[in-house]
């Protein structure tokens, strides 16, 4: 640790302790306006208004979830068409035998384009954020285990081009970062 | 108030002047205070009462085993069932544990897209409660079929004589919308989860931190997740919604689309969801309230959440009151014989006219006492209350499917049905299985959402030095 330049290749990156929400907010905010681009901030729930001050946009998660309900009510439509109209006609109830028995076709449509949408949320969601992953070098810093407890912790990865080893701390250090810890790979 | 034009700008609504609200938390609990508390819970040696409760349910459960055992081995015969009246305490227990989990769907996702931030301190629980009754809920139709090793006819398989399910028929339509409840709760329920557990993991050591930190999946909290999680918490919220409302419409269909005269009427869906709700929150303040006794979670489940609890079943019971009368009404004003001799024979001259009026005092009656302020704060009066809904929930179902097929169209075909040993055994089984799966719940993953509750402390909002000192103001005044 001494001899920094030798093991700048083992450097994960930077983590700096603060002491609120509203203190990483507005940490957060010089951050984005230095112009990093892979950091984060590590909290214990979500902060209203992150997005903003770290400068990120709506999730696009909504758009994986539309097109798994579509999926699910056109494979509801099909199932039911297909084997209630074609290959295995019923006729009880009183009820058309042709493409007019829609309205009884409606619940389980619903109920396959709720399942199918909740599928495409979970898969969409553990594709964007990449998890699983049980082994990440921040698992590495003692500091990192307090974000899930009462720690509000900025993390600025070496990976970054902006990332210099003595400015960034200093940067740190200067918008009211408490503890810094170098994290390792 | 120079500043007070730039303040109010910056104010958060919550805290506005003039509008005084209760804490959510009591007693400014710090973040490190409310993860202490509920990983506690896991972490430490649990309770006796926690044993004395778990042994029973435990021995509940072998009789729900049991009774299954000797239901398959023998045959359906050893029900109390037989014509006219085929759907019995089966049917019944099915709607009544079903129905049950409704409340913590409504408080997951309902409470949650209007943004009643209150939720956060029952809705883990509530949640993991609405698995549990979905599980028992599934047992009874699942061995009312009769052969239960045929179940799997229920699903779209094509199968070696070509035929293929009835998609026309509300039975079918129930096994897509219960089948669909579960596995969307599930996926609520862990998702929401997933947080917590990387808490639990990052307090642990050896195999407990191994087998949180692997279900937690390696969850950094970064905002980079946290952005998409809320996301896919709110999408949850916002399909689980319309589900919900669904599923009990679905399960009321079953009677609703038939001819029995007491089940064939149009009211039924919005009644059952009703009643749903209402029986559903029922058992959520009958687990939490002694939950909340016995592990100290007053400041986190403060007399503010039962209170407005309290008041969902006063309005929920209210409207199952006035379904109860406008069935009456409409089975009067629709001039039809059979119509009218059902509802005849269900309030004055049959044979069930007491469970009738068991349901018409546990539901209507007693729930009345909530419009008082007292009694939805005194502890005791809730848990009397809350257990006479259960009960009157359970008659609710009984005078409803049992008591319409026992006096159908033809006199020549009335009967009498009771329960017999086994269904009652089993009934009381599914209760251990209940119990059971809760305090295990309990026992291994925190009661309470943690990370949700610790979004909804003031000191959560960014902007909260801006508008502390509004909050402050307030304080010194209403001393």
């Amino acid at each position: 640790m001494s001899n920094p330049s030798s093991r700048s290749n083992d450097l994960f990156g930077y983590v700096a302790e603060f002491s609120s929400a509203s203190d990483l907010y507005h940490a957060a905010e010089k951050v984005r306006d230095a112009g990093f681009r892979r950091w984060d901030v590590h909290t214990p729930f979500p902060v209203h208004g992150m997005d903003h001050a770290m400068g990120l946009g709506k999730s696009w998660l909504s758009a994986i979830v539309l097109g798994g309900g579509i999926a699910g009510s056109l494979t509801a439509l099909l199932l039911q068409f297909f084997t209630q109209v074609s290959l295995y006609p019923t006729a009880v109830q009183d009820k058309p035998m042709n493409l007019f028995t829609i309205p009884a076709f409606f619940p389980v449509t619903f109920e396959l384009t709720i399942l199918l949408s909740a599928f495409a949320t979970v898969i969409g969601l553990f594709s964007i954020i990449l998890l699983p992953r049980w082994n990440h070098p921040l698992f590495n810093s003692s500091l990192f285990a307090k974000f899930s407890a009462d720690g509000f912790l900025l993390v600025i990865e070496a990976r970054d081009p902006k990332f210099k080893r003595e400015k960034t701390r200093e940067l740190l250090a200067e918008i009211g970062a408490g503890k810094i810890e170098e994290v390792n790979y | 108030m120079a500043k007070s034009s730039k303040a109010n700008a910056a104010v958060h609504p919550s805290e506005a002047e003039g509008v005084a609200r209760e804490p959510l938390v009591l007693n400014n609990r710090s973040l490190g205070w409310i993860t202490d508390r509920i990983c506690g819970i896991v972490e430490n040696r649990q309770p006796l009462i926690w044993w004395v409760l778990f042994v029973p349910s435990v021995i509940g459960f072998l009789c729900l085993v049991f009774s299954l055992v000797y239901l398959v081995s023998t045959g359906v015969g050893v029900w109390g069932m037989n014509h006219p009246v085929a759907w019995g305490w089966d049917i019944v227990n099915f709607v009544f544990w079903i129905g049950i989990g409704h409340a913590g769907t409504l408080i997951s996702a309902i409470l949650f897209i209007t943004r009643q931030k209150w939720r956060t301190s029952v809705n883990r629980a509530s949640e993991a409660m609405t698995l549990f009754a979905v599980m028992c809920a599934g047992i009874f139709p699942g061995f009312h079929v009769g052969r239960f090793w045929m179940v799997w006819f229920l699903a779209p398989i094509p199968n070696s004589n070509g035929i293929w399910q009835n998609f026309k028929s509300p039975l079918l339509w129930d096994v897509f919308a219960v089948s669909t409840y579960f596995t969307v709760s599930v996926i609520f329920w862990y998702i929401g989860l997933i947080p917590d557990l990387a808490t639990l993991r990052d307090r642990r050591r050896g195999l407990a931190k191994k087998l949180y930190g692997f279900f937690a999946l390696g969850w950094r909290g970064g905002n980079r997740q946290w952005r998409h999680y809320e996301m896919a918490y709110l999408i949850l919220a916002a399909i689980s919604t319309p589900l919900v409302l669904s599923v009990h419409s679905v399960v009321s269909f079953d009677f609703a689309t038939s001819v029995v005269p007491g089940w064939h009427t149009t009211i039924f869906p919005p009644y059952f969801v009703a009643g749903a709700i209402f029986g559903g929150f029922a058992m959520v303040l009958t687990l939490m309230l002694p939950v909340r006794k016995l592990y100290g979670l007053e400041d986190l489940i403060t007399g503010k959440h039962i209170d407005n609890m309290a008041k969902i079943i006063l309005l929920t019971g209210t409207i199952v009151g006035y379904a109860y009368i406008m069935e009456l009404f409409i089975s009067y004003y629709s001039g039809n014989q059979f119509e009218t001799d059902a509802f005849h024979l269900r309030i004055l001259s049959g044979p069930y006219t007491w469970a009738y009026y068991c349901m018409f005092f546990c539901n209507v009656i007693a729930p009345q006492v909530f419009w008082f302020k007292f009694c939805r704060h005194n502890l005791w009066v809730v848990f009397v209350i809350v257990n006479l809904v259960n009960a009157g929930m359970w008659f609710e179902r009984f005078v409803i499917i049992p008591t319409s097929l026992a006096r159908d169209f033809l006199p020549g075909q009335w009967g009498y049905y009771s329960a017999s040993w086994v269904e009652k055994m089993l009934f009381t089984g599914s209760f251990g299985m209940f119990m059971m799966l809760f305090l295990l719940f309990i026992r291994f993953l925190p009661v309470i959402a943690i990370s949700e509750v610790k979004g909804v402390l003031p000191e959560s909002d960014p902007h909260y030095p801006e508008w502390k000192h509004l909050r402050e103001k307030r304080r010194v005044s209403a001393k």
